[in-house]
């Protein structure tokens, strides 16, 4: 991708609300994780002849406090409209949603994020916002679509609160996308709407052009990080198209994860007539003032604020205050909640982002996870043996590791003696006595890999049985070669 | 044994006896067996021997004070009201065998008060249709004249109800679906303010149009299933916060007419296309009125030539999408998927299982909806509706009815109309309004023509089916027609 090829970039973010507590229209758990398939239905959610949507009045609540984040124009009406369009893993073959146009209107309109980071300020300007319900999810027995002989539908998504979040496109570049997608989860996360670490809860559909070339949708994409290599693709693959002489057409791809590239959707390209009309079985909602006061009262601190907060409440870098604000509400609570109990602002900040982040990412963990076994209490006794003295700054590192990845505490390390461990100095002065009293057993090693195992034995014995066995080989392992010289 | 007629006569029997109900049932299945093979109102008929278990179980209720308001009423369904592990048709192929695992809201309803439903019965497909003959299974006869439709879309139950095969039945009425029956064999169909019966189980053809109601040999039988199946239900967010009164209705029965009653007589409903022996019947019984005390005046709403384009293109355009569901992959009709896509299935499924009318009507529904077509019709319609509306209030801030021929014509002839969509759709002139309007209805018996019934409707404000059952009532006593018997069944009373 050459430097200076423009770029414009507009984003349908879809967003579960998972803090409901059932599904838009009818009473089933919202929650449908990890039930056998077509489990979680109804009538209304299965579109069976004769049921009727009722409005969950919570998921309006929920959708007019994003608007409100988000600066957005509240509509005085709340008209529903169905869109149609045929496909197995719609019920009834219409999706109840908003529309903006035909007699309807979304919940908000307009509004804007500000995104930021070293080099950028900018503001990305919000189209509109529309509460719609999850389609069900299709399936195919061997993962591919392409290979499996059947599909396989579940329902028992059909029919969960979304929130469609439509931006202008006014981003320019795919990081400029990532970095947006992250403030606008973080916004949703520090209202409470839902929870980003859930599977699905966050589902990107991009629209990408390049100078000369028309608008091409990416579908279903999941986490910022892809959003950037999908866009990243795709600006690749239009500016060799473009290049080469040849245009980019209209068209929607689909983002495969797996192959880290987007394949054109087999649809025949027809420009599809959703037949917008609003649905006649729910009444236009008036949205009242009192209602959007009452609303904006409950409003939480946001992201900006709070990052602006922690800089000055706590001392922090701009860069140390965004991480841990935006890469998860959860980790500005830890954050937070730690400092409370034990002070240390700088060095817990540190410790999460430069540690926890870590260990979550390469163990493929959630934060929230990671945030569970390096809970405020092993923080606090992390900075307290810091303090002391009984662990180096060195030595911390392995000690969130082993947390993070085992769930051990801090103190069943340090009763194990992991302090001496870890020492590799005490380690080195116990090998050399070992060495000095076993001569032979040390000749006999150098020959003989195998027997080093009697030397680990009386390292093991002079230190109680504490020494790591693993390092403790490979410290004599060195040892004997450096004897060699 | 003598079948009672009315559910008053009924519940009077029952009262001094409850093992009367047994007789009933018996007496009934009876009728059932000798005229049901001429008029098949039926779709599906609940085994006799089902039926006595549950009237067993009614009277073991009614030993033990505590029975319900319906205690002997058999009562039969239109079959696109949904019943649990009751067959529901639609009348449809596309639903042939689809038992439904939910009941709709006016059958718990129903249920509560231990009504007994005996069947469910035959319609025009998915509703669609003002003569019975778009049933995909076969047409229902007119217990008048065999030769003859017994109106439609819910040709069944008032078959089931004239012919003395039911207590009492439940209709749907979108566009005249329940009047146009009603008066085609003379018994009294309520459609009722929009709002105010829970479609809740109701398979929609045009949701903002429909509403269930009762199809009775009598006004006062009428009041009783209003009360039952009328109020509030949080299932359906068109139905209207209403307390439910018990026996509300009932209790208008016994009121009587305030002062002078001022019927208005739209000119446009009573022109060109009513047949002269229809205007003869109306316009005697408008005479009977007016010596009674009631102030006739006819005005004028020119709007209403628009009625029915209006009415057409937005029950089309609903049925489009409500129809969209019937795609073979989760119930109903069935194919085999084997090696074919989605698309393919769903095509072969739809040309199918949907009859003729319904795909012609989801074809004008889809066009009507479709991107630069909107405005023209379906947003044009809906403001046309709108006016059509307030005209109507309008004139009944001045008159406590308005009054008119509930059909234009009589009772046709099998395959007269279903040749030509228009002149059936032609048949729904005077209906159609109600349900644009949202505004009850009522068809009552005005008399016949030979022995062809015809029916007089009168509209109300909303929400006053009060003093529209109690004008009705009035009128009723006053003709001295219901309950109107059949000469086929008359050897059964
Ligand atoms: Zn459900």
């Amino acid at each position: 991708m050459s430097k200076n090829t423009r770029v414009k970039i507009g984003l349908e973010v879809h967003v579960q609300i998972t803090s409901l507590r059932t599904k838009l229209f009818c009473s089933c758990p919202s929650n449908y994780r990890g039930k056998p398939p077509n489990s979680n239905v109804c009538p209304v959610c299965l579109g069976l002849p004769g049921a009727l949507p009722v409005v969950n009045r919570e998921a309006i609540r929920e959708a007019l406090k994003v608007a409100l984040a988000l600066n957005s124009k509240i509509n005085k009406l709340l008209i529903f409209t169905r869109k149609h369009y045929f496909y197995p893993d719609l019920p009834k073959n219409y999706q109840i949603s908003q529309y903006d146009g035909m007699g309807s209107l979304p919940i908000a309109k307009g509004g804007f994020i500000r995104i930021e980071n070293d080099s950028l300020s900018k503001i990305v300007r919000i189209r509109r916002i529309n509460i719609e319900e999850d389609p069900g999810r299709i399936t195919y027995p061997t993962g591919s679509i392409v290979t499996s002989p059947y599909t396989l539908i579940d329902y028992n998504r059909s029919g969960v609160a979304l929130l469609e979040i439509v931006t202008e496109p006014d981003l320019e570049s795919p990081k400029e996308a990532r970095i947006f997608i992250s403030k606008l989860v973080s916004i949703l996360e520090h209202l409470g709407v839902t929870n980003p670490e859930l599977e699905g809860a966050v589902r990107v559909d991009a629209n990408i052009s390049i100078e000369g070339g028309e608008r091409v949708e990416i579908k279903n994409i999941g986490s910022p990080k892809d959003v950037e290599k999908a866009l990243q693709y795709e600006i690749a693959r239009q500016s060799a198209i473009v290049k080469s002489g040849g245009s980019v057409n209209r068209e929607t791809r689909h983002w495969d994860k797996g192959k880290g590239i987007t394949v054109s959707s087999r649809a025949k390209e027809l420009e599809e007539d959703y037949r917008y009309f609003p649905d006649p079985d729910l009444p236009p909602i008036p949205i009242s003032s009192d209602l959007i006061d009452e609303v904006r009262s409950t409003l939480p601190e946001l992201p900006g604020d709070r990052i602006k907060r922690l800089m000055s409440e706590y001392g922090l870098s701009k860069y140390l205050a965004h991480v841990v604000v935006i890469r998860s509400k959860l980790l500005a609570d830890a954050f937070e909640s730690a400092v409370r109990e034990c002070g240390n602002a700088s060095t817990i900040a540190s410790i999460l982002v430069n540690e926890l982040l870590r260990w979550v990412d390469e163990c493929g963990i959630t934060i929230e996870e990671g945030l569970k076994r390096l809970t405020t209490k092993r923080i606090c006794k992390l900075v307290r043996y810091l303090k002391e003295k009984k662990l180096s700054s060195k030595l911390i590192k392995e000690y969130i590791k082993k947390i993070i990845t085992e769930d051990i505490d801090p103190d069943d390390l340090i009763g194990k003696g992991y302090v001496s461990i870890m020492d590799l100095e005490y380690l080195s002065n116990v090998i050399e006595e070992v060495f000095k009293e076993n001569p032979k057993a040390v000749e006999d090693a150098k020959k003989n890999p195998k027997a080093i195992n009697y030397l680990v034995g009386q390292v093991m014995k002079k230190t109680m049985g504490k020494a790591d066995p693993q390092l403790t080989y490979e410290l004599i392992n060195k040892r004997l070669k450096e004897n060699v010289c | 044994m003598k079948a009672p007629l009315t559910i008053n006569e009924l519940k009077e029997y029952v009262m001094n006896d409850p093992d009367f109900i047994l007789e009933y049932v018996e007496k009934i299945y009876d009728v059932i067996s000798s005229i049901e093979p001429k008029v098949r109102a039926f779709i599906t008929l609940r085994p006799r021997e089902e039926v006595i278990r549950d009237a067993e179980a009614v009277i073991a209720k009614i030993k033990s004070r505590t029975a319900g308001y319906l205690v002997g009423c058999l009562i039969a369904v239109k079959d696109n009201i949904i019943t649990k592990g009751i067959r529901t048709t639609c009348a449809s192929r596309m639903l042939q065998d689809f038992v439904p695992p939910y009941n709709a809201t006016v059958v718990e309803r129903l249920r509560e008060e231990d009504a007994i439903i005996i069947g469910k019965t035959n319609m025009d497909e998915f509703a669609m249709g003002s003569t019975t003959e778009n049933s995909a299974f076969f047409s229902t006869r007119n217990p008048w004249d065999l030769t003859r439709v017994p109106g439609g879309s819910s040709g069944g139950s008032a078959t089931a109800v004239a012919a003395l095969e039911a207590t009492a039945s439940l209709g749907s009425d979108t566009g005249g679906s329940i009047r146009a029956p009603a008066a085609y064999t003379a018994t009294v169909g309520l459609k009722p303010s929009y709002g105010l019966v829970s479609r809740f189980g109701l398979i929609a053809y045009a949701n903002s149009l429909e509403q269930i109601g009762p199809i009775c040999r009598s006004v006062s039988d009428v009041a009783v299933l209003l009360d039952v199946i009328s109020g509030f239900d949080p299932r359906d967010s068109t139905s209207i916060k209403r307390g439910r009164q018990r026996g509300f209705y009932t209790a208008c029965m016994e009121r009587e007419l305030e002062s002078e009653i001022k019927v208005a007589i739209i000119r446009e409903m009573f022109s060109d296309g009513i047949e002269a022996p229809v205007k003869t019947i109306f316009n005697s019984v408008l005479d009977k009125l007016e010596s009674n005390g009631f102030h006739v005046e006819e005005v004028s709403v020119p709007e209403l030539k628009y009625a029915l384009p209006t009415y057409y293109i937005i029950a089309t355009a609903e049925a489009s999408s409500n129809l969209a569901r019937y795609d073979g992959i989760r119930y109903g009709y069935h194919i085999v998927v084997e090696g074919r896509s989605w698309y393919d299935v769903y095509s072969d499924v739809r040309s199918t299982a949907f009859g003729d009318e319904v795909k012609r009507r989801i074809l004008v529904g889809s066009f009507v909806l479709s991107a630069g077509y909107y405005d023209e019709y379906y947003l044009r319609a809906s403001k046309v509706r709108r006016v059509i509306r307030d005209r109507l209030l309008r004139i009944l801030s001045s008159f406590d009815v308005i009054a008119s021929p509930t059909m234009p014509v009589l009772p046709p002839r099998f395959g007269e109309r279903i040749t030509d969509p228009l002149k059936l759709y032609a048949m729904d002139v005077n209906t159609v309004p109600a349900n644009l309007s949202g505004l009850p209805a009522i068809s009552l018996p005005a008399g016949f023509v030979g022995n062809l019934p015809v029916g007089f409707q009168l509209m109300s404000k909303m929400f006053s089916e009060c003093e529209l059952l109690t004008i009705s009532k009035f009128i009723e006593d006053l003709l001295n027609i219901a309950p109107a018997i059949p000469e086929l069944v008359r050897h059964h009373v």
